[in-house]
């Protein structure tokens, strides 16, 4: 560990200490629809898009609405993005000439893309077609952050109104959020990525004849204006195989920070939005200081396990003071490497600069940790926040357990069909983690598609879905997928993500139709350190007890017996 | 009822921000990039005489002793002696991938020391010298297609250059000071030599 290195981490938290206040307030006048610089530029886009759907922007919707139009939309996505996959061949803009993708990858595929988790069963350069990553991949990247957010904001609306019948406009949130926010943000991240290297071009390839004679072929593409959306939108999903690794798509340490802010960004300034609109910026600090507590313990053990040499290489003869470079880059080294590990599974992002599978045992663990715990630190945008009042629900309700008062949160009360909704959400994600895992180890088809053997295959199979489940996208990426798991983890997408969002939709309705009462002193403040430390203490216990056993299985072994020097 | 009336605002909208972001935002990009800064988005192609030699961010396979030599990597593609079969083919830029062994792969293990017995070879002056083998040049970068590898990395190699090249340790060792790109700011980063840059540099000396 070098001084530079934590100095990395510690100026990359101060950013995003920085734009959290400058973004919330941005995202909250666009999510509110009151007046805007861009308004004024995109105003009349936006009213032709309500003319043409036939709808009011100002009309709300209750819950079910606001849910039925999220999954409509859903299923609108799905059948296009699989029917283009499928289609590919037939489409114009295919300079490489690649054939339609198998159904089962095309299936997966979809809905790892309207999920917002963007796993890849394949590899970019070498399956998909240039009008595939463009019309398929960088549009539901938009979108499906664009939905992300707008459900968060459905949920805020929940706290903030009182006695209400609805909780916004499902279609002018997502429209808003497109045009306002992820659309202008992405054009100048372009430009800037271009600027630092990354092809924005509409030819498949170049050949080069290297100097030592042999024919190199190089794979382009329009990879600037996806790499935007990847990173800002939390989706992931790399044009290349190797993602945020490759050099054309991460080309230097600065493009590798600038990734990383855009990561956090949105899901932080959403933490603000929150305080904004229940009426108390502190309330939202509270959820990010919680965050940020969170993130430095990830970030720091993942940076000391990486710091250390494989001893088994370390034997050969094998500069230690490296630390563990095998699927790292250079340019990137450990301390940048160990944090965007660490931001992209805090966040439900998936991108990677480095081969998780290839992390010592205790490095690897941490990206699995933090996504089963269900990425509620800073998150996905929008899941990241609506995950997080999940928990937030939960440790007032054990604060009301134990004082023996109604559990109020924002001053209202939480009963018990708000607790049954969360519980459904809480517990659906480790149902997905740990019984799809034990079925892929115990049957043929789910064993064929491991790389590894011993702990670290158990950890591969582990990781898929808990990554699915939890919308990440990121991989040990030795598991070659075949039809069992293209079919099992995109299952495992759509319950990560709709079974979340329909309960948290469903707590948003009933929140909004209560009244707010009075705080007197007997209320459990939510903006001191004691619920920081509560909440904490409730994200924790809940992973902890649900996931050690696995863990013990997985990575923890493979640690003792890294130490002892077994080889698998 | 509510479900069949939001098939129009559903359908339309997907179509209007599937065109927005997905032709005309990605399409736009391009035809700015283009005009703005053309090197660049068309992946930083070097040239020589007229032919592209590489990109500047692709490393490429390196194997002669005369040349620095870069990262393992762990790419495969076509056989070029034979295209209907597929097996290893370093710094593949038509298909990244990293090796994803774990930190307990018997198979990391074995090949590591085998191309430390390479180097040992190759390298016999630095080995005398008391050097131990720098880390990122037995392990494989995560693209497979990292251009980059550390200054000690290439200050191991400067005498078996020296030699093969017959030129005096000193220069080499001067051309690679010139070489390392510094952090930005001082700590953002890591410092790094680009492999193929420093080749070519490496060409120009004689």
């Amino acid at each position: 560990m070098s001084i530079t290195g934590w100095a990395t981490i510690a100026f990359f938290l101060l950013c995003v200490v920085a734009i959290t206040r400058p973004i919330g307030g941005f995202l909250k006048r666009v999510l509110e629809g009151e007046t805007h610089f861009l308004g004024r530029i995109f105003g009349p886009l936006e009213r032709s898009f309500y003319r043409l759907a036939g709808i009011r922007p100002d009309e709300g919707q209750s819950w079910t609405q606001y849910a039925f139009s999220v999954l409509v939309f859903k299923i609108a996505c799905f059948l296009a993005v699989y029917g283009i996959l499928r289609l590919q061949t037939h489409l114009p803009l295919n300079p490489m000439g690649q054939g339609a993708v198998a159904p089962d990858l095309a299936y997966n595929t979809a809905i790892s893309f309207l999920t917002n988790t963007n796993w890849q069963s394949y590899s970019g350069e070498t399956t998909m077609r240039h009008l595939s990553q463009m019309l398929a991949f960088t549009a539901q990247n938009f979108v499906s952050a664009a939905a992300g957010i707008a459900i968060a904001a459905a949920v805020i609306r929940g706290f903030a109104r009182r006695s209400a019948g609805t909780i916004g406009n499902f279609w002018a949130d997502l429209v808003r959020t497109t045009l306002y926010i992820l659309l202008p943000a992405c054009v100048l991240l372009t430009l800037f990525f271009v600027f630092e290297g990354v092809p924005q071009t509409l030819s498949g390839s170049a050949t080069a004849l290297t100097i030592e004679g042999a024919h190199q072929s190089i794979a382009l593409g329009p990879v600037a204006s996806q790499e935007a959306i990847k990173m800002l939108g939390t989706n992931g999903g790399g044009f290349f195989n190797t993602n945020s690794a490759h050099p054309f798509e991460n080309p230097s340490a600065l493009t590798n920070f600038v990734q990383m802010l855009c990561i956090f960004a949105l899901g932080a300034g959403l933490t603000n939005m929150f305080g904004r609109m229940v009426g108390k910026e502190r309330q939202g600090w509270a959820i990010f200081s919680a965050m940020v507590a969170l993130f430095l313990v990830g970030v720091s053990v993942l940076y000391w396990s990486e710091a250390h040499s494989n001893p088994a290489l370390a034997a050969l003869g094998i500069d230690p003071s490296f630390g563990n470079m095998e699927g790292k880059e250079t340019r990137f080294g450990i301390a940048a490497s160990a944090l965007f590990a660490t931001v992209t599974t805090d966040a439900s992002c998936g991108a990677v600069n480095a081969m998780h599978e290839s992390f010592l045992a205790l490095g690897g663990m941490v990206p699995l940790v933090n996504m089963m715990l269900g990425e509620v630190i800073f998150g996905g945008v929008g899941s990241g926040l609506y995950g997080f009042l999940l928990f937030a629900i939960i440790a007032v309700f054990m604060a009301g357990l134990m004082v023996g008062r109604t559990p109020e949160y924002l001053g209202k009360k939480i009963e018990s069909r708000e607790i049954k909704m969360t519980m459904l959400a809480v517990l659906c994600l480790p149902l997905v983690m740990l019984g799809f895992t034990a079925l892929a180890i115990v049957i043929k088809p789910g064993l064929a598609a491991l790389s590894a053997t011993g702990p670290h295959g158990f950890t591969e199979a582990l990781y898929a879905y808990t990554s699915a489940a939890a919308n990440n996208g990121s991989a040990f990426a030795g598991l070659t997928a075949n039809p069992f798991w293209n079919i099992t983890l995109g299952v495992g997408m759509m319950i990560g993500r709709f079974f979340v969002i329909i309960p948290v939709l469903a707590i948003a309705g009933s929140m909004a139709a209560k009244k707010i009462s009075v705080p007197t002193p007997g209320t459990f403040p939510t903006d001191t350190g004691l619920f920081i430390g509560l909440v904490m203490g409730v994200i924790l216990i809940v992973g902890g007890l649900t996931f050690l056993p696995a863990l013990a299985l997985g990575p923890i072994v493979e640690h003792l017996a890294m130490l002892r020097g077994s080889l698998f | 009822m509510t479900i069949i009336r939001q098939i129009r605002p559903a359908v339309t909208l997907f179509i209007c921000l599937s065109i927005l972001t997905g032709l005309l935002y990605p399409l736009g990009m391009t035809a700015l990039s283009n005009l703005l800064m053309p090197h660049e988005a068309q992946g930083s192609l070097l040239t020589s005489e007229g032919k592209i030699v590489g990109s500047q961010l692709i490393g490429q396979n390196f194997i002669q002793p005369r040349y620095f030599h870069g990262r393992l990597s762990a790419t495969s593609g076509p056989n070029p002696l034979d295209p209907s079969k597929s097996g290893p083919l370093p710094y593949n830029a038509a298909a990244s991938a990293g090796s994803n062994l774990g930190p307990t792969s018997r198979a990391l293990v074995d090949r590591v020391s085998e191309t430390v017995a390479g180097l040992k070879a190759e390298n016999p002056e630095a080995i005398a010298a008391g050097w131990k083998i720098p880390a990122d040049l037995v392990t494989t970068s995560a693209s497979g297609l990292d251009p980059d590898i550390s200054p000690e990395a290439a200050y191991f190699q400067v005498q078996r250059i020296a030699r093969v090249r017959h030129l005096s340790e000193g220069s080499v060792r001067a051309l690679i000071d010139r070489m390392i790109a510094r952090p930005l700011m001082g700590w953002l980063g890591e410092p790094h030599v680009n492999v193929l840059e420093l080749n070519i540099a490496l060409d120009g000396l004689q």
